[in-house]
């Protein structure tokens, strides 16, 4: 029985020097705030997820197209509009890109 | 050893409850410190749950019978193995067994995305939450540690539970229904934390996989349990336990293939939170069946006075879903319409009208009863006809959606691609179906549906294969290039041989029984039983007698079965008597030979049930394949990492 609580009370003082750990390690922080996505970075993943779909979809169209599950027709008329997506979310994406280039330099 | 346990679980109880209170402040300030102290406390509630959980199987090894709970399950004569699966065996233990996998799997799955700390600031109260409850289950309602003086022997395991196969299927049972939880506390999470982005999809997509794995292997060893220990020669009953396993594995099947819409084509985000919560709740649900003892059946051996606890506590989480979602449609709503009704996306749709609308039937199967006894105090029952309508109804449809939608490109389908993808599979469906007319094996409708459709669903899966390994030069290529697709027709291919088992066994089975006296014969479907004599033999735990069985076929010898009872003078109850088949494979019809001893008389009349079930074993056989596909599909894919990593990397841009 007192080996028990011994052990309980160990089990105790462990879990709470565990959860207490994170204001112990840092108990004045020079930041205290949780990350959260600003709303660029939201529109970011957007166009990122968007792009992403834009080419999976034009790697499966190929793939049906090559297997015969799709016509020659059909396949005409769909990749035009799914290469254009493709092409608008990666557009959409370049600015950003190009503009953490140009601070790359200048950060240096 | 009782005290330490009990003070693990209070511990236990403490640290959830912190995560969820300091949790919940702590995403809802932006507080970064409290955020990760909550974490650190949900990753401690394991320690200090595997803690109580160690000391109820050392009890259990130690057959400590001061604890109450292994006084009333075990005894001295058990054999180890049992003594430690009666862990699951009961309802406090079953509780512990929830909260100790959960708590782990929580652990694991707020580490490996740890450092996605927006959305894990969320998903870490919603995990405790769930915790909370069951630690509170096991600290204040249903304790595995009560103690009383020690009995000089226990009170012994219900006979059926005496079986290889009972030391794994509550486990994998239990890993399934919790598993389950994961994806819904991503899902909460995003929706708590404004983030209905793909995130919590990514995050969720194994651990989804995994649960209904699980769920799907335990369920199939459960059958296959009933099948060889309950003794009535069937593998499913449509029992509401049964059911209860049966219902999140068709809502996370719905979930798995509705979720691909969503990464494929931004569609159907509002369904999938619906379908995950749905999941979740359902195996909530699943849990109380099984311990509160609500419904009488074959899993009655678990009665318990949990239910009202468990109905508070399902009825909390689907208001909280239905809330949570609600304030957030308009984050739900998607700009993509559906382009077609013949496509591959409307296809996923029609498969996930029919599982749902198989789940919901199920669901007021079991439910059914329980309202018409709580509001009018009549006993009704919802029996096997009602089922097996709808698995009719919704299931031979589901099969054959199952061939159809792999044939189907994304997006669109002219009619001359789909004659030209079609032409094989209808071809195979039809000559199956000519075939089975003419070999006179028309008599059942539903059997005769399911062999068509199997057919056409056989050959559509190989040539989805064939054409593929064509276009990339190589199978394994193929395989690798797109491991959820692949390893998915996998599991689809499966699906098909336990269909196939199913109709086989069930439909075309032939079913004989008759009174005999030793040296005397019966034939049933080409074999001839020839009963010989009766033995008996005195194991650990029973005394087991036997009836020994010559069977032949052509006047050859094929085999010689063993079909009786135990009698085991302890057990729960009192002395008890149970069952035991013999069962003969036969390699020519991928069948078997079943023999129940119904009844032995004193005079040595032995009244014999023989079941002759063709193809049944290709359902087991479809455990290993379903296994294998899914781990295929579960296979990581080095550049679908890459590419995920870099979208999640905050402040990244486009390669």
């Amino acid at each position: 029985m007192t080996l028990g609580l011994v052990a309980g009370a160990v089990l105790a003082v462990l879990a709470v020097l565990y959860v207490a750990r994170p204001f112990l390690r840092e108990p004045t922080p020079s930041s205290d705030v949780l990350d959260e996505p600003g709303e660029l970075e939201r529109r970011r993943l957007e166009l990122v997820e968007e792009r992403d779909r834009a080419l999976l979809a034009l790697k499966e169209l190929e793939f049906d197209h090559r297997t015969g599950k799709i016509t020659d027709g059909d396949y005409r008329a769909v990749v035009g509009p799914l290469r254009r997506r493709a092409a608008a979310a990666l557009q959409a994406l370049e600015p950003r890109a190009e503009a953490r280039h140009e601070r790359i330099p200048s950060s240096r | 050893m009782a005290g330490l346990g009990r003070a693990a679980l209070l511990l236990s109880l403490g640290l959830v409850v912190y995560a969820v209170v300091a949790g919940s402040y702590a995403a809802w300030k932006r507080r970064r410190r409290l955020a990760l102290s909550a974490q650190n406390a949900l990753l401690a509630s394991f320690g200090s749950t595997l803690v109580a959980a160690l000391v109820l199987w050392s009890a259990l090894a130690r057959r400590d019978f001061s604890f109450v709970y292994v006084s009333e399950h075990i005894n001295h004569s058990l054999p180890l193995g049992y003594a430690l699966s009666a862990f699951w065996g009961g309802q406090e233990g079953s509780l512990l067994l929830w909260l100790l996998i959960l708590s782990g799997y929580a652990a694991l799955a707020v580490w490996l995305n740890r450092r996605t700390r927006d959305l894990i600031a969320w998903v870490v109260p919603v995990l405790a939450g769930v915790a909370v409850f069951f630690a509170f289950m096991l600290c204040f309602v249903s304790s595995p540690f009560k103690t009383a003086p020690a009995p000089a022997d226990g009170a012994g395991m219900v006979p059926s539970l005496q079986n290889p196969y009972m030391l794994a299927h509550p486990p994998l049972l239990y890993l399934g229904y919790v598993g389950l939880t994961i994806p819904f506390a991503f899902a909460m999470g995003a929706l708590l934390s404004r983030r209905t982005d793909e995130r919590w999809i990514v995050a969720t997509r194994r651990w989804t996989l995994a649960a209904w794995t699980f769920l799907g292997v335990g369920q199939l060893l459960g059958a296959h349990w009933a099948y060889v220990e309950i003794g009535w020669g069937g593998y499913y009953a449509w029992d509401p336990v049964e059911n209860a396993a049966l219902m999140p594995w068709l809502a996370a099947t719905a979930f798995l293939h509705s979720v691909m819409i969503q990464e494929k084509r931004g569609m159907l985000k509002l369904w999938n939170m619906i379908l995950v919560a749905l999941a979740f709740c359902l195996s909530i649900f699943g849990t109380f069946l099984t311990r509160s003892g609500v419904i009488n059946s074959i899993h009655s051996f678990s009665q318990s006075p949990l239910g009202g606890w468990f109905l508070g506590f399902i009825a909390f989480v689907t208001a909280f879903s239905v809330v949570l979602i609600y304030v957030r449609l308009p984050l739900l709503r998607t700009r993509t319409k559906l382009e077609s009704l013949v496509s591959r996306e409307a296809a996923f749709l029609y498969n996930n009208l029919l599982l749902v609308a198989f789940c919901l039937t199920i669901l007021w199967g079991v439910v059914y009863p329980l309202l018409t006894e709580a509001l009018r105090g009549e006993t009704r029952s919802v029996s096997k006809p009602y089922y097996n309508f709808f698995l009719h109804s919704f299931g031979l449809p589901l099969l054959l959606v199952m061939g159809i939608g792999p044939l189907i490109a994304w997006r669109r389908a002219s009619l001359r691609a789909l004659g030209k993808m079609f032409l094989l599979p209808l071809a195979a469906a039809v000559v199956t179906g000519v075939a089975l007319i003419a070999l006179g094996l028309g008599s059942s409708t539903p059997g005769l549906l399911a062999y068509t459709f199997s057919a056409f669903v056989a050959v559509s899966i190989a040539l989805e294969f064939w054409r593929g390994t064509r276009a990339t030069g190589s199978l394994m290529r193929l395989v690798a290039r797109n491991r959820r697709r692949y390893g998915g027709y996998l599991v689809h291919a499966a699906v098909l041989l336990f269909a196939i088992g199913v109709a086989g066994s069930s439909a075309y089975q032939t079913v004989r029984e008759r009174g005999l006296r030793p040296g005397q014969s019966m034939a049933v479907a080409g074999y001839t039983l020839t009963y010989e004599q009766l033995q008996s033999r005195q194991e650990s735990n029973a005394l087991a007698t036997r009836a020994r069985i010559d069977v032949s076929r052509g006047g050859s010898h094929v085999t010689t079965l063993y079909p009786g009872k135990n009698s085991y003078p302890v057990a729960p109850g009192g002395p008890t008597t149970s069952n035991e088949v013999s069962i003969y494979h036969d390699p020519r019809n991928l069948g078997d030979v079943f023999l129940i001893a119904d009844q032995i008389d004193k005079s040595g009349t032995l009244y014999l049930k023989a079941l002759v079930k063709p193809l049944v074993n290709l359902i087991w056989a479809a455990g290993f394949l379903f296994v294998f596909g899914s781990l295929v599909a579960m296979w990581p894919d080095a550049v679908e990492q890459r590419r995920l990593a870099e979208r999640y990397a905050a402040g990244a841009v486009a390669a």
